[in-house]
């Protein structure tokens, strides 16, 4: 039982290529058949789920906008009822800020990042497994109840005390509050495996200044996750508290306070848009260096920038409550900090511009949703500033200004690049190309779509249409710009009803990709597409911020690690010096079964507290069996 | 891809302790999204404290007597878990055995103690938003009690199995360091419920 025992272990170095690559293939493949799959903690495969499950939630968020956009074309209009209006701007908005921007994000870094960084897997693979299961199943709860019209209706901030028991005294508030609770814990878990993914498992040489963009954007969002969710975690237990044991937080009666609701909301809120925007500028940067066949100009200013955007969004969130009546000297320093926050974001848009400028575009389809991006994103930030003055911002508050401003930011900032994103890295997921053609109309009917759908609702604020409202009269004057906008939201839904096509028709025949079709720099196209189960039959040694572009002849690699059982090597913080081998978890059902019994346990604490006693064991057991090391190689010997 | 090899990195041991692991850093995580946490619901307990004109609400404060119990407890037993790190370290396996058994003893303790610290809270949670928070934080501390417990009486059991492999002394220092966490935060967490209202 000395370490001397453990290295008996052979290893890689005595195999050739083809013998190392099917001996690792067989040590960390999920195993075959349902059970198999169910058992999967291979970050490719989680991954590959979390994605298609945030793009379903993407998909049925974006139904609701259509219905919504039906219902307001003309005024009036009877298609929907207020209370199903009311229900379908809440599901509509919670859908898409937790079910589909946080979750898609962390999607692509659960499955990007381990190969950028030039590892195996994540650091936490069996709590990478949990994660997933507890947001499909918060994501299920949540549609679920809307289908048996218990779906929540107090938008997607419910506010108190409109979501207090005394005013809403349904269970819809509840059934939003819990559903909080599980895209949060799989929010939060994801998080933590990316900070220590980054921190400890980059290949040998991938210094801090070697990280690439998107690989930092991700980092810098984790963090912004684990500081902002908290917040959200605690103020939504609370409210679940107050509407079933009858504590008192918001309750002003007995020196509760609502406003308290909406500070912890914001201070979770705000950083919320940002969680959702940096990742986008990772992929972004990611894109433009491909495509601009240069590195992006001004590499440490972006990080710098990065790391400021973070910072910056927690001094914000007050922002949003300009209109509650806040003390002169705060407002003015929140204000101040609003416009701030424009600066860091202006300064990686010049390293982007300036990258395009000293480079040789080639305008593929992932490039035209970058410059769709850059060109929506400075229009949402251009109106954010006008909002972010409290006088203007107590004219349009609770208007459509609002509501084009923010669609400008989200969508501009996140699903534009997203999108690319999609074009971008999917032949390395799939192993297949994209239809460049349609991919093309897909972008022209976005951009189009997008900007018709939305640029009116500018005016349509400042003419005074409020947001929230399920119809209006025609002597407003609001009818035509409606059914333009309403036309153009068709128009937009269109754009991804083709992108679907594109996928399903490329997974079936799209052209083969090969290992790196658009000859990239970073280090996830150093493998095939798609990539086995171990990713990397031997650890890359990367030597500059652009391995292969630089090393292209002959990619540096370490030899030496276990071919008997799951290992991936720990690097150093700084230097990613290598200093362990670490052994790596096997397949399991238990994140599974823990899943299920948390599910069981949130979804019965609604109904009674008694839940919390007899949910308790099953959660205890689970646990248990999911840390118990039975059934890992190390301990077999 | 062409590739050279340029590095052997055979001799790697296969685990390590603190930073150098990859479980180290999962828990430093954990701790800070937590703390995050207790910071979020302390900053709800000044709010709170700061919009009442009356504080405690319609209730007397906190009886002392079992959170300063706890507060000693928790920082004595700073002793012998720093004696089972010690002992994690050297891969003592009965020194180590020890510790963690009465480590599980203490947590056990606090627990008892902690329901008598809910009763003399003096407030119930439904009385006002001054019980509600008061019982609220005192609530989350609990959970992080009872897990770090589970935790340690988990890995006290496995230390008596065939599963006492060198690498578990790593998880052994993982779990002291996570106590420490525990009692840490229990600190601020005293002087916000016990002694605040007091002033
Ligand atoms: C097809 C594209 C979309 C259309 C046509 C659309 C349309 C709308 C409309 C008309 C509203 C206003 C509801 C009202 O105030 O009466 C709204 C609200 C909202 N949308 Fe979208 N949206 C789209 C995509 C998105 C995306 C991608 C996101 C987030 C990533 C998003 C997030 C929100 C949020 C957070 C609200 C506020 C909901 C509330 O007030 O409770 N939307 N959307
Ligand atoms: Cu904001």
């Amino acid at each position: 039982m000395s370490i001397a025992a453990e290295q008996h272990a052979l290893r890689d170095d005595g195999l050739n290529g083809l013998q190392l690559s099917t001996r690792l293939e067989s040590i960390w493949r999920t195993p075959s058949g349902f059970l198999g799959a169910l058992m999967s903690v291979d970050h490719k495969v989680v991954g590959r789920r979390y994605i298609v499950t945030s793009f379903a939630f993407l998909l049925l968020g974006g139904l609701l906008a259509v219905l919504m956009r039906v219902q307001l074309a003309r005024p009036e209009n009877t298609f929907l009822s207020a209370d199903k209006y009311n229900q379908i701007f809440t599901m509509h908005g919670s859908t898409m800020m937790f079910l589909f921007a946080v979750p898609v994000m962390e999607a692509f870094a659960v499955y990007l990042v381990p190969l950028m960084v030039g590892t195996r897997n994540l650091a936490f693979p069996r709590l990478n497994a949990f994660s997933y299961w507890m947001f499909l199943f918060g994501g299920c709860f949540l549609w679920i109840s809307f289908a048996l019209n218990v779906g929540p209706d107090v938008g997607w901030f419910a506010y108190v005390p409109l979501s207090s028991l005394q005013y809403t005294p349904t269970k819809r508030p509840d059934v939003w509050a819990q559903m909080i609770t599980f895209t949060e814990v799989a929010a939060l878990a994801v998080a933590v495996e990316i900070v220590v993914t980054v921190f400890k498992q980059r290949a040998p040489g991938m210094t801090l200044d070697r990280i690439p963009l998107f690989v930092w954007a991700m980092l810098v969002t984790a963090f912004l996750v684990m500081f902002a969710m908290p917040s959200i975690m605690v103020a939504s237990t609370s409210l679940i508290l107050d509407r079933l044991v009858n504590t008192r937080f918001y309750d002003s009666s007995s020196g509760g306070h609502s406003l308290l609701w909406q500070h912890l909301f914001w201070f979770f809120g705000h950083p919320e848009v940002y969680i959702i925007f940096i990742p986008g500028t990772g992929m972004v940067s990611a894109i433009l260096a491909t495509f601009a066949r240069r590195p992006v100009v001004g590499y440490p200013v972006v990080i710098l920038s990065l790391i400021a955007t973070g910072f910056l969004s927690f001094g914000l969130w007050v922002h949003h409550m300009f209109v509650t009546g806040l003390p002169q000297l705060g407002a003015g320093l929140f204000t101040a900090s609003s416009m701030l926050i424009a600066v860091p974001s202006g300064l990686q848009i010049f390293c982007w511009l300036a990258t395009l400028w000293d480079g040789r575009p080639v305008y593929r389809t992932p490039l035209l949703f970058v410059v769709g991006f850059i060109v929506i994103f400075v229009m949402g930030g251009l109106s954010g500033v006008m909002v972010a003055s409290v006088p203007i911002d107590t004219q349009v508050h609770d208007t459509y200004f609002v509501v084009a401003h923010f669609h400008y930011v989200l969508i501009g900032g996140a699903v534009f690049p997203l999108i690319g994103a999609v074009y971008y890295w999917f032949p390395k997921i799939t192993g297949r190309m994209l239809s460049e053609k349609l991919g093309r109309w897909n972008f022209w009917l976005a951009f189009v779509g997008f900007n018709v759908a939305f640029f009116p609702m500018h005016i349509l604020g400042l003419i005074g249409m409020p947001r929230r409202v399920y119809t209006y009269t025609a002597d407003m004057d609001w009818a035509h710009l409606n059914l333009l906008s309403s036309g153009g939201a068709v128009i937009f839904a269109l754009s991804f009803a083709l992108l679907l096509v594109n996928a399903i028709r490329s997974l079936r025949s799209g052209a083969l990709a090969g290992d790196n079709p658009w000859d990239a720099s970073t280090l996830e196209w150093a493998t095939s597409s798609p990539p086995p189960p171990q990713n990397f039959d031997r650890i890359p040694v990367v030597k500059h911020r652009d391995p292969l572009w630089l090393d292209s002849a002959s990619l540096p690699v370490v030899a030496g690690l276990s071919v008997e059982r799951r290992e991936v090597l720990l690097t150093s913080l700084a230097e990613a010096e290598p200093q362990i081998r670490e052994g790596s978890p096997e397949p399991s059902i238990w994140p599974l079964l823990t899943a299920i019994a948390t599910t069981v346990f949130f979804i019965g604490s609604i109904f009674t507290p008694w839940a919390v006693l007899w949910g308790t064991p099953p959660m205890a057991v689970t646990l248990i069996g999911w840390f118990w090391p039975a059934g890992s190689k190390e301990d077999e010997e | 891809m062409r590739q050279t090899i340029v590095r052997d990195v055979s001799e790697l041991p296969t685990y390590g302790y603190g930073p150098r692991s990859g479980p180290w850093w999962g828990a430093m995580g954990f701790m800070a999204l937590e703390g995050m946490g207790f910071a979020i619901a302390i900053g709800a307990y000044l709010y709170l404290y700061a919009v009442n004109p009356n504080w405690p609400i319609g209730a007397t404060p906190p009886d002392l007597w079992p959170g300063t119990a706890e507060t000693i407890i928790y920082l004595l037993s700073i002793i012998p878990n720093e004696m089972t790190n010690r002992a994690a370290h050297r891969q003592d396996l009965a020194k180590v055995r020890t510790g963690l058994i009465v480590m599980s003893l203490i947590g056990i303790g606090l627990l008892v103690l902690r329901g008598f610290e809910f009763a003399h809270l003096n407030t119930r949670w439904d009385n006002t938003a001054y019980g509600s928070i008061v019982w609220l934080i005192l609530g989350l501390h609990t959970t992080h009690l009872v897990t770090d417990l589970g935790d340690t009486v988990v890995l006290t059991v496995l230390m008596f199995t065939r599963h006492a492999k060198p690498r578990r002394f790593s998880d052994v220092t993982d779990n002291v360091f996570y106590w420490n966490f525990v009692v840490l935060a229990w600190l601020p967490l005293y002087v916000l419920l016990d002694w605040v209202p007091r002033l």
